[in-house]
């Protein structure tokens, strides 16, 4: 077999402008390789493009079960899109459960694939048929293709050496080369990789690359698919592009902040999903001067980065919900002794242990209030998988510039999302400027300067001993005080350092115009299908603009006065209404809210439907004062 | 450290800070802090290279008092600041000073997993058992049965001890001693101090207020000699007033027998080795308790391991002698396609 995709014969090619594709099957089946193989494929053709990983919390719930069903949905396009796609205009079900749990999801019409190979007795029990669906009312809305996929994929095999069931594991490599043929995307990178992962298992290799070619020469030989797809690349913005998830970004952003300072850099953290990813990143980094510290809990990981930061290294500590919770102590301790922290919560769904898996934005009433005493720290959200690098840049010059923790809030859609992202230059990235004191002449551990910012002074200096905690200092000596004055100054302080950081920060960016009916105004994950709403109703006429908060304590202030400026405002959030209740309180203007806590993102329409009903209300209530 | 030629030689002044002291007069915690004071300056050490860490309770007071570079941090995590401090920066002395309630109820996770890392910190454990900031209620290291203000029926919480902990958690360096010792007490910090790796200090302290009188039965001057054991290395467990009575082990089981009667010699008695591989001896004298066994006074165990911050600082370095890493390489990212 020849190693370079053949240009396809005699089969008809429609182009398309944009696809949604949706591969599922058992945990076990390896759908999310499937997903990240199609995804990078799809970025070499220079398609632009959004995903969205969608798995379960049980590493491997019995197979077959609905629970063990895993996702990977990938929209694609030849212009420029913002998120992974509201439904699937093609499903790939690699068993009864998937084929289950996600057909609601498939668009009418929409092409459907099975491994019909899987619909045996045993998985259709498990997934709760009493019949095969195949054969019922069910499927007939959809151009359904079933092909034993299982079986195809062994006879393909037949020369290799590994056993059956080994073999029959590579039939997601089948289902993949038959998606690549459809979509005409190139299976060359996937070779590679395949040989790269699998480099001390040649057997396996070969025969999941036996799959995939196979897969490929099925769709063009079957007489069961008429034509193939073709999306042109999409004209996106010159430059560099690679391809990024948010767990990515943030890593290697926070690596980039820490050569950016000349520092070295701790991260200090206890295992947990959606966020543990960060730290297998930032341990194989060593060679830019990463420690990594694997603790023994919440609170000892954030412990060891305010130990590590008072020693003079980037402190960083990084967890989900649940871990803010246990760290938040600890955090009102980083705040009282003025050091420089960063604390990562990729949010996930909660209370307690949740959706360990699926996305939410409810952590942020947490992020701002959530710890004893009035504890002000600083807190960022980045808006895209690769908006994550910048931020996480961000979140390290305003801890270090101001001597604050700073909370930095992903979610789980950033963090597992992958998107196409323009490779930044480097060396126009302003450097962090960071002083340590050496003089001891005059040296007080609490003296501000014009940012209210403390020295960090580091151990080791001569001259500059001192003592930090948790009680109460007395202004500028840094002191022990129990003066209820100096209290009173000192927590003034601590709140107007926070404040003040809102002077240093870029002005707000307004998607739309500057004045008008409707401002839609988000923060962190949802800025995908926030943006993608508004430009299509911009499109449809609505006067209609949107900003996206990155800073949310402070929030840069010319929110408020952009706000004055529009007569209806809403605020989407994938919570029960968080931001909302900050920005009432702010504003006291009736800010409408659109709410949806289901671990999963926004999608378009529902945004549009949902903006659309607040906008008509307005224009109701306008007529009648009229 | 150059810097040591153009310097007034360090001495006990030099720690004391300008902070007024505020323990209850009578308190062990005064002495403890002198002898700290005392023994640092030996170590010929610039005094900016010493971190003082704490956590809450009386005994966390302590670094306000140290005119070294110091945390006083939250209840029981003192062990996790203190890691971080030498992740950051192995060239510092990080010594940590907490209490029975600070490293063994609130704190314990963390004392457990500082030991068994061996970071290269000293460990001073101020056991009063009792809580003193908190007015006087029963500790982790209380006697079972104990009246205090919150056990008013007495306390049905089974005590731990603090050495057998430590043992436990697989700690390189385990010693005891006491508030009302000066003698002992100075040459135990002198060991902790010079100890490379995690050194664990129970040092037994006085409450005058809550507890007085705890340790009078082990370190009263009147019972000393008969109640403790004094562990040195190299010499044959003896104890008494005039050195005669010894621990001899039977099977897996010590006694105190008396040297000269029953046929007993100096030969038959347990030879104390600090450095025994095997830590079963260790934990054994970790056992001993009054009445049945004098209680031991000194170090139990010292073994030399590979410290955590320095492990990892070596794996630091070690990739950054292979070659600095390249940002602009690692931002790029394995694949990349150019948009024209």
């Amino acid at each position: 077999m020849s190693d370079v995709s053949p240009l396809p014969i005699s089969k008809e090619i429609e182009e398309k402008d944009v696809v949604v594709i949706r591969f599922c099957g058992d945990s076990g089946d390896g759908m999310q390789i499937t997903g990240s193989r199609f995804t990078q494929a799809t970025a070499s053709v220079g398609n632009d493009l959004a995903t969205l990983p969608d798995f379960p919390a049980e590493i491997r719930a019995p197979a077959g079960s609905l629970a063990g069903v895993s996702g990977y949905q990938i929209q694609f396009s030849s212009r420029e899109i913002r998120t992974p796609g509201d439904a699937p205009d093609v499903l790939v079900a690699m068993n009864p459960a998937a084929f289950k749990t996600n057909l609601a999801d498939l668009k009418k019409g929409g092409i459907l694939i099975v491994n019909s190979d899987a619909f045996n007795e045993e998985n259709l029990k498990l997934a709760g048929y009493a019949q095969n669906p195949l054969d019922t009312e069910i499927v007939k809305d959809y151009d359904l293709y079933k092909f034993p996929i299982t079986t195809f994929t062994t006879h393909a095999l037949e020369t290799s050496p590994l056993i059956k069931k080994d073999k029959e594991r590579c039939k997601n490599f089948f289902a993949l080369g038959l998606m690549y043929w459809l979509y005409q995307r190139p299976f060359e990178p996937t070779l590679e990789w395949i040989d790269k992962q699998f480099s001390k298992k040649v057997d396996v290799a070969n025969a999941n690359k036996m799959a995939l070619k196979a897969g490929y020469y099925f769709g063009e030989t079957t007489e069961a698919f008429k034509k193939s797809f073709r999306v042109a690349k999409a004209q996106l913005n010159p430059g560099t592009y690679r391809n990024i998830t948010g767990n990515e970004a943030t890593a290697i952003g926070f690596i980039t902040a820490a050569q950016l300072a000349s520092k070295n850099l701790t991260y200090a953290t206890y295992p947990i999903t959606p966020a543990s990813d960060i730290l297998h990143e930032l341990s194989k980094h060593k060679n830019f001067g990463i420690k990594t510290i694997q603790a023994e809990d919440e609170i000892a990981a954030i412990g060891v980065a305010i130990g590590a930061s008072f020693a003079g290294d980037i402190g960083l500590t990084g967890t989900s919900g649940p871990g803010v919770a246990l760290k938040s102590e600890a955090l009102s301790l980083a705040l009282m002794m003025e050091l420089p922290l960063v604390l990562i919560d990729v949010q996930r769904g909660g209370p307690s242990t949740g959706l360990p898996t699926k996305t939410e934005q409810a952590d942020l009433l947490q992020a701002l209030y959530g710890r004893h005493g009035e504890a002000p720290v600083a807190v960022v959200a980045p808006a895209t998988a690769g908006d994550c690098f910048h931020m996480a840049i961000e979140a390290v010059r305003i801890a270090t510039e101001f001597m604050t923790p700073v909370i930095y809030l992903s979610d789980g859609y950033l963090a597992n999302s992958a998107e196409p992202w323009v490779i930044p230059d480097y060396d126009k990235i302003p450097k962090i400027k960071i002083e340590h004191p050496s003089n001891p002449e005059g040296f007080k551990a609490y003296q501000r300067n014009e940012k209210l910012a403390r020295p960090w002074a580091i151990p080791g200096v001569k001259g500059l001993e001192h003592r930090l905690g948790g009680l109460e200092k007395q202004d500028v000596t840094g002191n022990i005080s129990y003066d209820p004055k100096n209290h009173e100054h000192m927590s003034h302080v601590r709140a107007n350092k926070i404040k003040g950081i809102a002077k240093y920060l870029p002005p707000l960016e307004v998607f739309g115009k500057n004045e008008g009916d409707v401002l839609v105004i988000g923060w962190g994950g949802t800025h995908g299908s926030i943006t993608s709403a508004v430009d299509e109703l911009q499109k449809e006429g609505m006067s209609i603009s949107s900003v996206h908060l990155r800073y949310l304590n402070p929030i840069q202030n010319d929110l408020y006065g952009l706000i004055e400026n529009f007569e209806t405002i809403i605020v989407p959030e994938i919570n029960l209404g968080q931001l909302v209740k900050v920005l009432r309180a702010e504003t006291l203007r009736d800010i409408k809210a659109i709410n949806k806590i289901q671990g999963k993102p926004f999608k378009v329409e529902e945004l549009k439907e949902a903006i659309k009903k607040f906008a008509a209300e307005n224009a109701a209530k306008n007529k009648k004062l009229a | 450290m150059g810097a040591e030629n153009d310097i007034k030689p360090l001495t006990k002044k030099s720690f004391e800070s300008d902070q007024d002291i505020r323990w209850c007069p009578g308190c062990g915690d005064y002495s403890i802090l002198a002898f700290v004071q005392r023994v640092l300056p030996e170590m010929g050490i610039p005094k900016e290279k010493y971190v003082f860490v704490s956590g809450i309770g009386c005994s966390s007071r302590f670094p306000y008092y140290m005119n070294t570079y110091g945390l006083h941090t939250i209840h029981g995590r003192a062990p996790t600041v203190a890691t971080g401090i030498k992740a950051a920066n192995p060239d510092l002395q990080v010594w940590v000073v907490t209490g029975d309630g600070d490293a063994l109820s609130i704190g314990g996770n963390h004392f457990i997993h500082a030991l068994r890392r061996n970071v290269d910190i000293k460990i001073l454990l101020f056991n009063n058992k009792i809580y003193g900031l908190t007015k006087g209620q029963y500790s982790p290291t209380s006697e079972f049965g104990k009246k205090t203000k919150s056990t008013p029926y007495g306390s049905v919480d089974y005590p731990l001890d603090p050495i057998s902990l430590a043992l436990g958690s697989e700690a390189s360096f385990v010693a005891r001693t006491a508030d009302n010792t000066p003698k002992h007490l100075t040459e135990v910090l002198r060991r902790a101090a010079h100890h490379k790796g995690s050194a664990f200090v129970e040092i037994f302290q006085n409450c005058i207020i809550f507890n007085d009188g705890a340790f009078d039965p082990i370190t009263g001057k009147e019972v000393r000699d008969d109640n403790t054991l004094l562990l040195e290395h190299g010499k044959p467990l003896l104890f008494g007033k005039d050195k005669k009575k010894g621990i001899r082990i039977k099977g897996f089981d010590p006694e105190v027998v008396t040297v000269g009667e029953n046929g007993v010699t100096e030969a038959d008695l347990v030879v104390h080795n600090e450095n025994n591989p095997n830590p079963a001896y260790a934990f054994l004298l970790s056992r001993f308790n009054l009445p049945q066994f004098p209680v031991p006074m000194g170090v139990f165990r010292q073994s030399e391991r590979y410290t955590y911050d320095g492990l990892l600082n070596d794996q630091v370095d070690t990739a950054l002698s292979m070659g600095k890493g390249d940002i602009k390489k690692l931002i790029h990212g394995p694949s990349t396609w150019t948009v024209e």
